[in-house]
This record gives structure tokens, C-alpha cells and sequence, in this order.
């Protein structure tokens, strides 16, 4: 947008209300006008949408080269021009009566219920009917009434009466999100927003519709008539959803977070956000939340303890002990290091892992060569030449990463490629060419490859990417799913990395960290992944394990039975009582994102740094908790704060020595399934059972239904068409979904990975690869 | 010499003027034939040289219309023309459909030929089933002929028509609007620029004519600029159809050069009805300011008109007599822009709507004079400040209507409702008088 710089832009200047202001052409005159701090007002003009001209609130007088139009025109249409001379509201007559005129009609069909709306206070209909509106209306007829509200998704309630029809929001359904499921209905005075019939606004992307809406005509169900804007506390912040990386706004009354925003970032995320960014925080207040420390008595139950004895018992458990460290994918980049630096020094060891999912060696030897590398942007995504997904839904993964492209693809047809197994309805909506493998693929320097966490899933994928990459030229970028799984990464959460992409098996940067952290020695073998710590814990190999926020589902469905076994020490900090504190020895509750402050990298490697939001919370950060666990150790780490966190990164700085090697694994052929059977394939879908939605229930209405996806010639096959209820079992289990006849791969079926009835992991034993039954239920 | 200048009309009151038959045995289609066989430039500059001016309202010359396409982009063009005739008063396209579609056709056939389209539209108006089955049937005789379809009459030109059917609304008159419906959306105007001349139809450079002025073009190639610039005024030239409804004694279309007065129209109508006097007319459908019996001598012209402070518009002069009551007249016009507003833009849907409740009250005689100058001011700002033109045709009866009739205006509220009968204005009040 208009923060790009580039000096090739022809100049213009014009004159706004006797003032020279200079612009690239092509800019608006209501933009060029906020240049000099002239605020003319709006509803339908929105810097991020197509000029619309529909409200005409933002009528001036303008003349070009001494030819004046004879009417006053909407600034919010008309590009700037040489010679061209602009009076506003503040030194026309003719403007200032037009616009007084164009907000005393939008006034005379609102209901004028500010006290009991919830944009009172905030609303830029209330305001500048304030600014530039008349004192009284002269209106004395009857007003327009609807229903109110009426539900357009379980998220999104419309009032009509107030809205004034400037098609912001359907514009952003179609032109940001390709979601156009809203749209103008009826015509004159009883226009109105509406869906198709039966088919509700069912868009990921539909809060941002509720922020953009200049006035109270649509509310987010969760936040309708919880509170006045002025008695929130706003704190800037960021998402930990996902790894895209969005600026946010927490607001907070009381201690209670009652409303997240999209928050601006040009660079990342626009104005924009995810309806889970934005609609799932209540995790924060929930009943499961663990708010003191616990132990486990003698009678195996956990019973609340002070700190004092509960960091106690957590010292003497690992003390002298084969530990590993499992961080989850969720922590900030302050809380995995602490992490990283106590397994380091505290525990002795390299055993740690951020990846709580599927991941494989080859993932591990990838993210230390190239991934902790990355420099790719969302710039590079603005001009790549061609897009190429690999393993990687980002509608699904990493939301804002889809809108950018969509973005692209809408302005200049951007192409994109996707090695998958099927045509998503994201990848349909990118136009995108769905490959099955990487081979035969050209690419230039200027194409970006975008490879998410589920190549570890596929053997020979990584190894794919890294070679078309060395072999085109073409930037790489890893998508994690996660918000801190960069972080991590960069931290030296992982058994073959030390902070700052630093090789374990470079005996410099070993040195490097050895000396920041002014210890002798750090240990030199490479550390186990997840699943080698967990079956290492079976034989005793390792006996005390330290989990952050892991849900053992995500990585099999063995990995709490490998926990189970009683010798094994376990040591949760969690947030919430879970499947892990329900079996751990020692309990440490930690601060959740909005409690705490501290900062994520998103894909780029860009810091997303965020505020403690709930100030009077009591709970503490991981990192001050393992700091204090360290010390009651004797084993000091020194990390009192996430600011000292921040100092020792910034000291340690980026690794500029060689690299680790890529990985060099060949690619397994998948086995070819009878007409009974098909390959499983699975990834999470952005609105599921994740546990950072858990009591979500208006957000959950918007989840895309649950469906299996089968090719056409399947379905024939079972004898069953779109709709019908068909079986996938495994030895381990079933489920039983309505199918979907969809573009896939005639040996594969589809499956969301973790929504309602739908949990692969649990219910069959896998996620993807595998070989499953399929039959008519 | 004879004040009117029948062309397109000439053989309306032959049995067979709609079939091609009727058609061809006055010459019909020789024009297209002999356009097939000039430069396609040739044809465009002989449309611009002729000084015919858009029929629909705006006057636009058609020949610098067609001259915008840019030439040789590698893009399809397309001809649209717009038969949505809705203004209230306007009854010209729909008689000349109805008697004589094969002139359009023909007229189709030369424009998308200048401005190399190979696809044509008639977005019609749906209502008037009859005139929409005669241009049907018209457009099919047509490809029967030869006509129509691949190479036209053997000079190896290629055109498809394509005849629309819109769904009743006044707003898809509107040339962008018009483009949108066509293309299945619902009819909105849409932001210019771009213009259709670039980007219109599916985005492709477009030409939006209204049947009239396309209609014409056929006569201009068959018997020349001269014999076409004999007719008209300096600036508006040719021949057009007047259609004269309401008060008059023969209402009905009657086609004249350009400049002809509404004293010479009624003289040829047979005047305002028996024993009643003229009020107030339209000159050009409701969309125009109001002329009174003072406007008589007005050159029907785009200049002429529009130098008294209205416009030509659609020629189409709805004649009122002295039973009329004006601000009832306003209040029926008014309702119908309410009625139509697009809803788009904010001083036309919120405006009509507020306009409709001040004027049924004043003319149930509720409020005071200072109503009016309310009114005056509210509509003042709606006009003018609107995205497309509907707003400012629905501000003109009004403003012109109080700037003539006042105390008309006046004395409802001073009568505590309307002095008038209303039964009196009917058409049907008179049967039986003689």
C-alpha cells in the first residue's frame, strides 16, 4: 500500500484549502488531504478497498486547471491531478452545506440509539455527525424499521436500522477474503445486507467486516452489549493463534478480556486479521485454568502448594536426572529460550523439543540449515513471480499469509501452485495449480516456496524443497503452524540447535553460547526429537520430563502412555488442567499470553512484541518460573524477566557460521491401496477443536462443516454421492462423516485433522500416510 | 411545407411495418448493405460529421461515442443498446419497437460494424411483453435474411445479437447500471472512470446507444449528411420523435426536426383537451424541469430547452390542463423515484424517501410555508450530490414545480388540504362532454 517507496512514482501537486501537498499519482484526494491533516469525513472510503463513491459524505469542491466542476465531488473517487485545486468542508461553502446535508439524510433512517450501542463511543457516524453535521435534524417523518439484529453467522449479528449502506463490509467479503457471501439486497431506502438463503456468512475472515463497519450495524455476537468502549483498556499486542504474525488490540475491563482487534501493520498484516485471532480468548478465563501450583500427594491425587514447596518438589524431581524438555509450539521466543538455556544448563542436556506434532529427523536437519535462516517477507510475496505451497493450507494454517496472496492474485494474477492432495477451497479461491510433487517444477529467483510443518509428514519432502530452492534460486519460507514455533526455533528450543540458528555440532558456536551464558561446557551431543524423548522415557533412557503447553494428541496417539510409565518425573507448566497435568508429578501455573509480556517471530522471523494486556493478573511467565526452578536447582539460568530474555538474545545476535548440512533423504514411494482402501490425508482447519477455541461457541458456528473429501470415482465405487455417511477405520478406530465428492487424488481421501468427530489422530492412530478402510456407513 | 418529418415512423400505419417484408419494400436493410461496403472509419465519420446527438436524454454525440472505442486492441467491442425505456412520460422506443424493430436492427448492424463489434444487446424492458415477442421476431427474420449472423448480406461482417429482457427498473436505464444487469448483477451504477468506451461490458470497450439514436442511423447512411443536417436546428440536427401524452386530444408520437415548438405540437395533436387550458408540461419526460404555458414557444432542441432552464431529455411532453393539481403531479413523481432509487448512494434513497413523506404532507395541507422552503433546501441537497443522475431528475419536477406554482403550494396548506378534484384531471371526467 502507500508505505511502499519507490522513486520511479510520478509526483503531483495539488492545492488543498490553499495548501501545496504533494503525491503520488494516483492518490485520492481524500488521501492526499489527510497528508496535510485535513480530515474529510467518510464512511464508505476505506484505504484497503475499491472506491466505492457511495455515501458522498466526502463531497468537495474541486477545479482543475481553472475549469470547476460544477457539483462538489467525492474526494474518496477522484485521483489527484496537475493543476487541480481542492476547497473542503473547511474553506467551501458548497462542501460544507453538501456534506452537512449527506449526514443529516444518513441521520434520518438511524435509530439514533447510541446509549445502547456498542460503537457508541467509537463510532465514526456518531463522531462525525459531531464534526460535520448540523446541530438539529429537521427530520419529523417516520423512520425505516427492521428486525433487530438479525443473525447473518453465529458471529456476526446485523442491526439494519443502523446501517448506512456504505458497503465496506461486502466489499472486504469479496475484494480482501474472496469470501463474497454477503451482499446488498432490495433496492432505495430499504437496501439492506443480506446472505443467500440458507447459506450463512461463513467466512474465516468475517470480524473484520464488525471493525471496518463505520457504524453499529454489525456486532460480534460474543461482545454485543458487554461493554462501553471507553471503560476498556486497550493494549497493543499480538496474536498467538498462528504463525502469520498480526498486530492486535487486547481490550480489557476489570481484569477480563472482553474484545480483541486487528491492529495495523502495513508490513504484515494490513488491517486485517483471523475470526480465531480475533474471536478465541476466553481459554483465558477458563474454569480449567490452574491457578496454583500442585503436587502429587501419596494418595495420587494433586493437591495445591505453595510456591515455595511446589519449586521444591520440581528441583528434587530433576535434579541429577536423564531430563527432556518438550516446549509445545506455543510459547514466546523469551519463553523458549528460557527453556532452551535451563535444559542446557540446569538439565545438562540437548533434549529438547518445541515440535509437539508429527516431525521427522529430516524436518529437524531442514530447520537447522536453512528454516533458522529464512529472510523471506510478505514483500517477497507482493512481487514473486509464482507461489508454490508445499504441505501448506494457508486459508487453514496461517490466514494472513492467504490474504496476501489472494491479494495478488486479485491485483495481477499471481500464480500459485500447490503440492497437495486436493483442491482446498482456499486453493481454489488462489486459482492455484495442485501438483503432487515438487519434480519438474521451474522456478526463478523471485518465486517464493512456502513449505509448512506437514512436510515432515511426507519423507523426502524437506529434501525437495531445499534442493529446488538451491537448484532455482527461489526464496523458501517455512510456515509453521503455530505462532512460537519460530520463536523457538531461533531460541534453540530444538536438540540440534542453540540459540540463534547456532549448530549443537559447532564447536564455535558452542563457544558463542558458552561465553554469553558464562558457563564451561554445554553438552555436545545432539538432543533426541519429540518422539525419541517419549519412547526414551518408556526404557528409562529418560526419566524426568519437562512439557510446556503439549497436548500429547497433536504427536501420537501413544504419546501419554509413554509418559504413564511411574518412574518418569513429569513436570507440567501449563495454563490449563490437560491430559499432561492430569498425569504430572509437580504443576506450575504460568501466565497465558495476554498476562504476560514478550514477543513471537511470525514465519518471517519478524518480533511481534506484545504488552502484558491483563495487568492485575498474578500468574508468571514460563521463563520467570524455570528461572526461579534453576536457581532452586543450583543451577542458576538468570532470567528474572522477558526483558532479560530480550538483552541476552540481542547480545547473542544471529549465527554467522557455516551452516548445518541440508538433508539429503529420498522420498518414499506411498503403496498403492485397493479399491476398499486410500491414503489418509488430513490438516487442521482453522476453526476446529483446538484448545485455544475451547468455549468459543459463536466462533464455532462458522467452522466449515465437517465432511470426508473423496474422488468421483470412489464414490461410485461405495455407491454413495455428496452428503452420505461413509466409514474410515483403521486398527485403531473409526470415523464416520458425510462425504464430499471433491478434486482428489483417486487413492486418497481427506479428512479434517482435528474437528467434531473428526480427530485422527485419536480416533484411527494417524494423521496422514497411512493406509485406511473406507466403506458406506 | 409540412412540420413533421416522418422517417422512422413513415410506414408505422402500414399492416405489415413490423415484418421484414414490410421493412424491405421501403428499402430497408440497403443502408446496412451499403455501410458493409465502407471503411468501417468512413461510417463513424460520417455518424460524427452528421451531428446527430444521443436520443436518450444526454445528447451526446453518437458519432464521438462510437469514435471513443480505441481501434485495434485485440479486445472484443460490444454495442449495447438501451431499449429500458421507464421514465414516466417517455413513450417513443416502445411504439418504434412495436411498429418498426427492424430499423434498429439495421441500425445495429452499421454501429457494431464502425466499432468492430461482433456482439450486440438489446437490454429491453420486460414489462412490455408484446414489443419484446414483435423484436424477437424481428431479430429472428433477421438471421433468416441473412442479416444477422455470420457474414451479413455476403460482405463478410459477423454479428450476434443478443435481445435482454430486464427485470423492471428504472435504475438499469442507466448505461453502467445497465451494464451490470446485463452481465446478471443487480443494476447499480458503477464508478467512472472507466467509461464504457473502455472498459464496459465484461470489461470490454462498449458502445451504449439508445434505440432512437441507433434507429436513426440507417436513414443518415442511405440518404446522406445533407439531407439529415436539412433537418434540425444549428446544433441539433435531424429529425426525433416527440410523444405527447396526458391533457392532449390526439396523444401519441409524432416525429419532427429537432427545434420544432410545443405550440406547433399541439397544433398537430389537435390541441389540450376540449375546453381546458395548459398548465404545466414536461419537456422532456419527469426528469425535467417543468415548463409552463410561457415555455409555448420554446425551440424543442437541446439548446433551446435547456437555455429555459430545462432539458430536452426523451422529447417526451406530458401535458397538463388547468384540473391538474401540480403538487399532487409532484407527490405521483416523487413516489416513483422513491420507489426506484438504486439505494446505492445516500441522498438518493435517503433523500426520495424524506422527499415522499414532506410533499404528502403538504399536500394534505399539513405545515407551514416554511415547509416549503425546507423542502426546497433538502432537495437542494440532494440534487447534485448523488452518484448517478436518478437524484437529480427526481429533485427537477419539485424545484421547478414550486418555482412556478407556489401559492399553489401555498394555498393547500392554507385550505388545510388539496383545492383540487381530482376526479376532474381524469382522462375519463370529460367522456361524454364533447
Amino acid at each position: 500500500m502507500s508505505t511502499e517507496i519507490t522513486t520511479d512514482v510520478e509526483m503531483i501537486t495539488v492545492v488543498i484549502d490553499g495548501f501545496d501537498v504533494t503525491v503520488p499519482k494516483g492518490t485520492l484526494v481524500i488521501r492526499a488531504a489527510e497528508k496535510l491533516g485535513i480530515q474529510i469525513p467518510r464512511f464508505c472510503d476505506h484505504p484497503l478497498l475499491s472506491p466505492a463513491g457511495a455515501c458522498r459524505q466526502c463531497l468537495v469542491d474541486i477545479e482543475i486547471n481553472g475549469r470547476a466542476f460544477p457539483k462538489p465531488q467525492a474526494s474518496c473517487t477522484i485521483p489527484v491531478e496537475n493543476g487541480m485545486i481542492v476547497k473542503t468542508q473547511l474553506t467551501s461553502e458548497v462542501a460544507d452545506k453538501a456534506q452537512k446535508g449527506i449526514m443529516e439524510l444518513l441521520l434520518i433512517n438511524h435509530p439514533l440509539d447510541c446509549p445502547v450501542c456498542d460503537k457508541g463511543g467509537e463510532c465514526p457516524l456518531q463522531n462525525q455527525a459531531m464534526s460535520n453535521g448540523r446541530e438539529v435534524s429537521r427530520y419529523e417523518g417516520v423512520k425505516r424499521t427492521y428486525e433487530k439484529p438479525t443473525a447473518i453467522s453465529s458471529q456476526v449479528l446485523l442491526d439494519r436500522e443502523r446501517c448506512v449502506l456504505c458497503a465496506r463490509c461486502t466489499r472486504f467479503s469479496e475484494e480482501i477474503a474472496g469470501d463474497p457471501f454477503i451482499t446488498l439486497n432490495e433496492r432505495g431506502a430499504l437496501q439492506q445486507v443480506g446472505i443467500y438463503e440458507k447459506d450463512p456468512f461463513r467466512s474465516y475472515f468475517s470480524g473484520n467486516t464488525v471493525q471496518i463497519c463505520p457504524v453499529g450495524a454489525l456486532t460480534g455476537a460474543s461482545y454485543r452489549f458487554r461493554s462501553r468502549p471507553f471503560d476498556l483498556v486497550s493494549t497493543p499486542s499480538a496474536c498467538e493463534h498462528c504463525a502469520s504474525g498480526c498486530a492486535m488490540r487486547t481490550d480489557v475491563r476489570r481484569g477480563k478480556t472482553l474484545r480483541r482487534l486487528a491492529g495495523e501493520d502495513a508490513e504484515v498484516n494490513e488491517e486485517w486479521n483471523c475470526d480465531k485471532g480475533r474471536w478465541a480468548f476466553k481459554y483465558i478465563s477458563s474454569k480449567e485454568r490452574v491457578t496454583t501450583p500442585m503436587v502429587r500427594g501419596a494418595d495420587g491425587e494433586l493437591h495445591e502448594a505453595s510456591w515455595p514447596e511446589a519449586l521444591a518438589r520440581a528441583a528434587a524431581g530433576l535434579k541429577g536426572k536423564r531430563a527432556g524438555v518438550l516446549v509445545g509450539g506455543r510459547s514466546t521466543i523469551e519463553d523458549s529460550y528460557a527453556y532452551a538455556k535451563f535444559a542446557r544448563i540446569a538439565l545438562n542436556t540437548n533434549d529438547i523439543d518445541f515440535r509437539a506434532r508429527l516431525h521427522s529427523d529430516e524436518e529437524a536437519a531442514f530447520l537447522a540449515s536453512i528454516a533458522a535462516q529464512i529472510t523471506t517477507t510478505y514483500r517477497d510475496l507482493d512481487k514473486a513471480d509464482h507461489v508454490v505451497l508445499v504441505d501448506f493450507e494457508p486459508e487453514d494454517e496461517s490466514p494472513i499469509v492467504f490474504l496476501r496472496l489472494y491479494k495478488q492474485v486479485r491485483k495481477r494474477g499471481l500464480k500459485v501452485s500447490t503440492v497437495a492432495p486436493l483442491a482446498s477451497r482456499g486453493s481454489q479461491k488462489l486459482g492455484a495449480t495442485v501438483l503432487s510433487s515438487l519434480t519438474g517444477l521451474t522456478l526463478t529467483e523471485k518465486s517464493v516456496i512456502l513449505v509448512g510443518e506437514r512436510a515432515a509428514e511426507t519423507i523426502g519432502r524437506f529434501t525437495a524443497v531445499a534442493s529446488l530452492a538451491s537448484s532455482s534460486g527461489a526464496k523458501v519460507a517455512w510456515i509453521p503452524r503455530r505462532a512460537g514455533e519460530f520463536g523457538a526455533l531461533v531460541a534453540g528450543a530444538l536438540g540440534n540447535l542453540l540459540p540463534g540458528g547456532r549448530p549443537v555440532s559447532d564447536a564455535a558456536a558452542r563457544v558463542d553460547i558458552q561465553t554469553a551464558w558464562g558457563v564451561d561446557a554445554l553438552p555436545v551431543k545432539e538432543g533426541k526429537a519429540t518422539w525419541e524423548i517419549l519412547e526414551a522415557a518408556t526404557d528409562g533412557r529418560i526419566n524426568a520430563v519437562v512439557v510446556g503447553g503439549v497436548d500429547p494428541l497433536d504427536i501420537s496417539a501413544e504419546a501419554l502412555g509413554q509418559l504413564l510409565d511411574t518412574s518418569t518425573f513429569v513436570l507440567s507448566l501449563e495454563i490449563a488442567h490437560s491430559a499432561i497435568t492430569a498425569i504430572a508429578d509437580v504443576v506450575l501455573p504460568v501466565a497465558a499470553v495476554s498476562e504476560k509480556s514478550g514477543s513471537f517471530l511470525n514465519w518471517e522471523g519478524r518480533p511481534r512484541f506484545f504488552e502484558k494486556a491483563i495487568t492485575d493478573s498474578l500468574t508468571r511467565s514460563d521463563t520467570r518460573i524455570l528461572s526461579a526452578l534453576a536457581d532452586e536447582m543450583g543451577s542458576p539460568i538468570n532470567l528474572p524477566s522477558a526483558k532479560a530474555v530480550a538483552r541476552e538474545l540481542q547480545a547473542i545476535g544471529k549465527w554467522d557460521g557455516a551452516r548445518a548440512s541440508a538433508p539429503v533423504v529420498a522420498p518414499l514411494s506411498l503403496p498403492t491401496p485397493d479399491g476398499d482402501h486410500a491414503i489418509l490425508n488430513s490438516w487442521r482447519e482453522l476453526l476446529d477443536l483446538g484448545t485455544l477455541q475451547a468455549g468459543e461457541e459463536n466462533l464455532a458456528g462458522t467452522a466449515r462443516p465437517v465432511e470426508a473429501v473423496i474422488s468421483a470415482a470412489r464414490a461410485a465405487r461405495l455407491g454413495v454421492t455428496t452428503g452420505d455417511a461413509i466409514t474410515i477405520s483403521t486398527g485403531r478406530g473409526s470415523i464416520t462423516l458425510p462425504a464430499r465428492i471433491g478434486e482428489i487424488e483417486e487413492s486418497a481421501i481427506w479428512l479434517p485433522r482435528n474437528s467434531a468427530g473428526s480427530q485422527c489422530i485419536a480416533n484411527l492412530g494417524a494423521a496422514s500416510g497411512l493406509v485406511v478402510k473406507v466403506a458406506k456407513a | 411545407m409540412s412540420k413533421i418529418s416522418p422517417v422512422l415512423s413513415a410506414h408505422w400505419d402500414e399492416a405489415d411495418s413490423f415484418t421484414i417484408e414490410g421493412y424491405k419494400r421501403h428499402g430497408g436493410y440497403n443502408a446496412a448493405l451499403k455501410a458493409l461496403a465502407m471503411e468501417p472509419d468512413a461510417v463513424i465519420a460520417q455518424i460524427k460529421d452528421s451531428g446527430l446527438r444521443g436520443r436518450g436524454g444526454a445528447g451526446f454525440p453518437t458519432g464521438m461515442k462510437w469514435s471513443f472505442i480505441p481501434q485495434g486492441d485485440g479486445k472484443e467491442h460490444y454495442l449495447v443498446v438501451n431499449a429500458d425505456e421507464s421514465e414516466p412520460g417517455t413513450c417513443k422506443d416502445m411504439p418504434l419497437l412495436m411498429a418498426n424493430p427492424h430499423v434498429l436492427i439495421e441500425g445495429m448492424i452499421i454501429a457494431s460494424y464502425a466499432i468492430r463489434a461482433n456482439y450486440a444487446f438489446i437490454y429491453i424492458r420486460g414489462e412490455v411483453v408484446h414489443v419484446v415477442r414483435r423484436v424477437q421476431e424481428a431479430i429472428a427474420e433477421a438471421y433468416k435474411a441473412g442479416m444477422l449472423g455470420k457474414n451479413i448480406g455476403g460482405k463478410g461482417f459477423d454479428l450476434e445479437l443478443v435481445l435482454h429482457i430486464g427485470a423492471g427498473a428504472y435504475i438499469c436505464g442507466e448505461e453502467t447500471a445497465l451494464l451490470d444487469s446485463l452481465e446478471g448483477f443487480r443494476g447499480q451504477p458503477r464508478l467512472r472512470p472507466p467509461f464504457p468506451a473502455i472498459a464496459g461490458l465484461y470489461a470490454r470497450p462498449t458502445v451504449v446507444n439508445n434505440v432512437e439514436s441507433i434507429a436513426s442511423v440507417p436513414a443518415i447512411i442511405d440518404r446522406g449528411n445533407d439531407w439529415f443536417q436539412g433537418m434540425g436546428t444549428e446544433k441539433s440536427k435531424g429529425f426525433t420523435l416527440y410523444s405527447l401524452s396526458g391533457h392532449v386530444t390526439n396523444p401519441g408520437q409524432i416525429e419532427a426536426p429537432l427545434g420544432i415548438t410545443l405550440r406547433e405540437l399541439l397544433e398537430l395533436a389537435g390541441g389540450v383537451r376540449v375546453g381546458h387550458s395548459l398548465k404545466f408540461w414536461t419537456p422532456g419526460g419527469s426528469s425535467t424541469p417543468l415548463f409552463t404555458a410561457e415555455h409555448l414557444d420554446v425551440p424543442l432542441d437541446y439548446e433551446g430547452v435547456a437555455a429555459a432552464g430545462s432539458m430536452l431529455g426523451t422529447k417526451a411532453l406530458q401535458i397538463f390542463d388547468e384540473t391538474t393539481c401540480v403538487v399532487r403531479a409532484v407527490l405521483r413523481w416523487t413516489e416513483f423515484y422513491k420507489h426506484e432509487s438504486c439505494g446505492k448512494c445516500t441522498p438518493c434513497r435517503e433523500g426520495t424517501w424524506w422527499l415522499v413523506q414532506m410533499i404528502r404532507d403538504l399536500e394534505a395541507g399539513k405545515g407551514t410555508p416554511a415547509d416549503l422552503d425546507k423542502l426546497i433546501d433538502i432537495t437542494n441537497n440532494i440534487a447534485g450530490r448523488s452518484f448517478c443522475a436518478l437524484a437529480d431528475g427526481a429533485a427537477s419536477p419539485i424545484i421547478s414545480s414550486i418555482k412556478y406554482f407556489r401559492a399553489e403550494y401555498e394555498a393547500h396548506l392554507t385550505n388545510g388540504g388539496c383545492p383540487f378534484d381530482p376526479a376532474k384531471s381524469t382522462l375519463f371526467a370529460t367522456v361524454g362532454q364533447a
